[in-house]
């Protein structure tokens, strides 16, 4: 090992000489993929961030009843943003991010496979941004449908609209491109004896990710092209009174909807399953499980979209179909949960800040998993859809499901993108004050669903008060508690507590973790020696000593 | 069987009689129908498993973090798989929701089920309020929030106290008889709401160009309370629901009392009025049907545009009409108003916010729908 980080080195070194552009050409012009991940973690920090303080914004309206702050199309328009920017801005380009730095450095490539296009896929990330928030000043404002964006509301809108619809159109373009470089790069650029069954869990959800992104981005992206058409140029895909159907679009919509949600849980499985068996000395529990159970989550991800219009007034077989197919998806949800805690089970634990996060993960991801599981059986849904009880549901599986996982990944990965250990106490009490505010804010949440409370409102009746002002106390204090983070990441990357040898945690044995800290600009140039891979592969147990 | 749960639920329901349908705060609306009854205790035992579930889970996992953990000396076991606990952890769960799944499907079919309903009522979403028509009878009404704006906007007067059904009142609510099968119809004027009663297990869309039914019987009299439940634009907080369960001989002085009334208030369509009359009725019908988007002062909001000198309000007549009628991008059409109601609405419009205009007899609109 000594001898490849050396040998990195001296790689390191000779390409200082011809390194490439610096200042800014070297980020507008990026092409490595090292670069081109921080650029999308930064990018997805700050739309987190403007997301956050639009979430805040909603929640310091519902502090009490009444109209304090917004007027009602306001509220509207930051819930729909909050809605859109989380789910494209911050969420999707975070583990994008995630698998331009990582895959490669795991996978033992030199680069993503199409590195061009890479640069591509990212600089339309600005603009779509832009875009929606330009919506905001826009006469009529932004659009304030939902970030369903259901018709005809959204044929009602103003143009803030057409500009959120276009954003969308780039999101999807990106996402697209991403995808395909990462199917490509996990295909094709392994190293020497790193089969498909043996790579780490974390390509493996980048993977299957990457699939579901390709086959349904293009179906949004009809969606609301037929919502443009509908505005603007006389179709009638959606219009009832020119003959066209309102829920066509909701099926559209949640064909590709229901799949993005998993797009948004199943690369943090993969991190997950990289943390937990670091930081518990063991190998990952029922590797090939966990493949088949990302695999059988994906594809049903295709098959349950109706769960999301219970109330439409679907015919009796239909909802009992999709009632059926939804909790089925449970089995393999539950397989992961049990081999997370089968990883844990007889480990030698530490609880290091990325540990924390993954297993923040599980516990809050399992009773998310709980309240889908409610939410699946279809009349309790009837109750339920449109409540808070929804927004709860939601929340724990992308809050503490997919951020979760992202600060873990931060936490897991940031010495060997800064070169530099991050503030070990901080970091604990990042992931303590997030975990305990997290709950506060979003717990009440299932009361006020059960006790009927409509979301997207923008005042409540009285009996919903309470809850409401606790839900929004735990807001504040959790979004607070994200500039810790901030702080923590900054520090690190100016120097931390000190530097950062090439495998600070005991427990890891995947490729990242072979070179030098931080990561070169250039890595595995040559493919690492097979040796190295199969060390790697036995250490997980995915290769014993006799093969 | 089906009598013995309707007396436990009456029994239930009188114990909660003290506490009205809106005090509801950690769990679902004491149920007034058998099918929210069925859901209720639907979730009580899927809440039972889960936490059954939840508990054998968490405390494994608890057990692994505080007793395996290296601060304690404790050395890893490096096993990493075992098929019969893989199998069995697949296949126990899967029977678990079998079990779940069985009951939950009986309630899906009885929910779905409106055949035989004694009366159907037609419910209309609109931007933002709801139209009740009772089919049967021949009369319908609009049911709007009766709170108070100065209660909503607590922010510009101060100190205004909000009474306990704040948001939760209409003008008119809906009167049903009690015990007996209701079917309501849903469609909707202009974009989607959704008609959602939790103390009677129903929810269901209203879509435009579609109608949609569900159904209720109510099993005891009294007021109960719900919200549109489909984000439908600005007012979305702002559209409640109320229902008013009565005996059937209240029911029926209802009704009577009901089609006088909406006979008394018929036009006659040929009928030739005065601007000064047409303007007066016209306020009327925009304050009930326009005010929520184009404004008290006609001045417009957000995709609704003013009226004030606009070449809408100050140009031909029969392309205001036409407007009206057919709708044009965010105003929906109204058809659904009379003839009378358009005409009068129409020329208090061209005659309002300092215009000075022609004026509209219900006679044409009547030959302008043709």
């Amino acid at each position: 090992m000594t001898a490849s980080t050396e040998t990195l080195h001296l790689q390191h070194a000779d390409h200082q000489a011809h390194a490439g552009a610096e200042g800014w050409r070297r980020w507008l012009c990026a092409t490595n993929h090292k670069d081109i991940g921080t650029l999308y973690l930064w990018f997805s920090f700050t739309m987190f961030v403007l997301g956050g303080v639009m979430a805040l914004g909603i929640r310091a309206e519902l502090f009490k009843p009444g109209l304090q702050f917004w007027q009602p199309e306001l509220f509207n328009q930051l819930t729909t943003l909050h809605g859109i920017i989380m789910v494209f801005g911050a969420i999707m380009p975070a583990f994008t991010g995630l698998a331009n730095w990582m895959l490669p450095l795991m996978l033992g490539a030199p680069d993503m496979a199409f590195a061009r296009m890479n640069n591509w896929s990212f600089w339309l990330l600005p603009p779509a941004a832009a875009l929606l928030v330009i919506s905001l000043f826009v006469p009529g404002g932004a659009p304030a449908g939902g970030w369903t964006l259901y018709p005809p509301l959204s044929i009602q809108a103003g143009m803030g609209m057409d500009l959120a619809i276009f954003a969308i159109h780039l999101l999807g373009l990106s996402s697209i491109m991403g995808s395909i470089n990462i199917v490509t790069t996990v295909l094709n650029m392994r190293a020497p004896g790193m089969t498909l069954l043996k790579m780490p869990m974390f390509a493996w959800t980048s993977l299957v990710t990457a699939y579901l992104l390709i086959a349904v981005a293009p179906v949004l992206a009809g969606a609301v092209t037929m919502l443009l058409t509908d505005r603007h140029f006389g179709t009638n895909f959606f219009k009832a009174a020119g003959g066209g159907d309102p829920v066509l679009f909701q099926h559209i919509f949640w064909f590709f909807g229901h799949p993005e949600v998993y797009i948004m849980a199943l690369p943090a499985f993969g991190i997950v399953s990289q943390i937990l068996p670091t930081f518990s000395r063991k190998p990952l529990f029922g590797y090939v499980s966990m493949v088949y159970a990302v695999c059988s989550i994906a594809i049903l991800s295709f098959m349950v979209w109706a769960h999301h219009m219970f109330a439409v007034g679907l015919p009796a077989t239909a909802q009992l179909f999709f009632m059926f197919m939804t909790m089925l998806i449970a089995v393999p949800t539950g397989v992961k949960v049990f081999n997370w805690i089968a990883t844990m089970w007889e480990g030698e634990m530490s609880f290091e800040t990325p540990m924390l996060f993954a297993i923040g993960f599980v516990c809050l991801f399992t009773v998310g998993g709980f309240s889908g599981l409610v939410l699946s059986i279809a009349p309790i849904d009837i109750q339920m859809t449109d409540t808070y009880y929804v927004v709860a549901h939601f929340h724990y599986v992308l809050v503490a499901g997919a951020l979760f996982s992202l600060f873990g990944a931060t936490y897991y990965w940031l010495p060997k993108w800064s070169g530099y250990m991050y503030n070990e106490r901080l970091g604990k009490l990042h992931f303590w004050w997030s975990m305990i505010w997290f709950n506060v804010t979003f717990f009440p949440m299932h009361f006020l669903g059960l006790a009927g409370m409509p979301r997207r409102i923008p005042d409540y009746p009285l009996q919903f008060t309470d809850f409401n002002s606790v839900a929004s106390i735990g807001a504040f204090c959790f979004g607070l508690g994200q500039l810790l983070f901030l702080y923590n990441v900054i520090s690190t990357i100016r120097g931390g507590v000190g530097k950062a040898p090439a495998k600070p945690w005991e427990g890891a044995h995947t490729l990242e973790w072979e070179v030098a800290s931080p990561a070169p600009h250039h890595t595995w140039e040559s493919p690492p020696d097979e040796a190295l891979v199969k060390k790697g592969l036995r250490a997980q147990s995915l290769e014993h000593d006799h093969e | 069987m089906r009598a013995s749960r309707t007396t436990a639920v009456l029994a239930c329901a009188s114990a909660l009689r003290s506490a009205t349908a809106a005090d509801s705060r950690i769990s679902f609306q004491p149920p007034q129908t058998l099918i929210a009854q069925d859901i209720s205790d639907l979730h009580t035992w899927i809440m039972i498993v889960i936490v059954v579930i939840f508990v054998a889970v968490f405390s494994v996992m608890f057990y692994a973090i505080f007793r395996h953990r290296k601060s304690l000396g404790h050395k890893a076991l490096p096993f990493h798989e075992n098929t019969t606990v893989e199998v069995l952890w697949t296949v126990i769960p899967a029977l678990i929701l079998a079990v779940m799944a069985w009951p939950a499907a009986k309630v899906v079919l009885a929910q779905k089920d409106s055949r035989g309903a004694t009366i159907t009522i037609k419910a209309t979403g609109y931007q933002w309020f709801w139209g009740y028509d009772y089919v049967d009878y021949g009369f319908g009404y609009k049911s709007k929030l009766a709170t108070p704006r100065k209660e909503i906007d607590n922010y510009q007067t101060a100190g205004s106290a909000k009474n306990p059904n704040y948001l939760l009142e209409v003008d008119e609510p809906l009167v049903v008889p009690v015990g007996q099968k209701v079917r309501i119809l849903t469609t909707s004027n202009d974009v989607i709401h959704s008609w959602a009663m939790p103390a009677f297990g129903v929810k269901q869309d209203a879509i435009p160009g579609f109608i949609r039914d569900t159904w209720f019987k109510a099993e005891r009299e009294g007021t109960f309370r719900g919200q549109c439940s489909e984000l439908c634009g600005q007012d979305h907080g702002f559209m409640p629901i109320v229902v008013k369960v009565v005996s059937a001989a209240k029911f029926q002085d209802y009704v009577s009392q009901k089609q006088a009334s909406a006979k008394a208030m018929a036009d006659d369509p040929n009928k030739i009025w005065t601007r000064d009359d047409l303007v007066a009725r016209g306020k009327k019908v925009y304050e009930a049907n326009c005010l929520a988007c184009h404004q008290a002062t006609g001045m417009g909001t957000g995709p609704f545009p003013s009226l004030v000198n606009s070449k809408i309000t100050t140009g031909p007549v029969q392309a205001h009409l036409g407007i009206v009628l057919q709708g044009k991008n965010a105003m929906p059409a109204w058809p659904g108003l009379s003839d009378t109601e358009i005409a009068a609405v129409i020329t208090y419009e061209r005659n309002h916010f300092n215009h000075v205009g022609d004026l509209l007899q219900p006679k044409d609109v009547k030959l302008a729908r043709k």
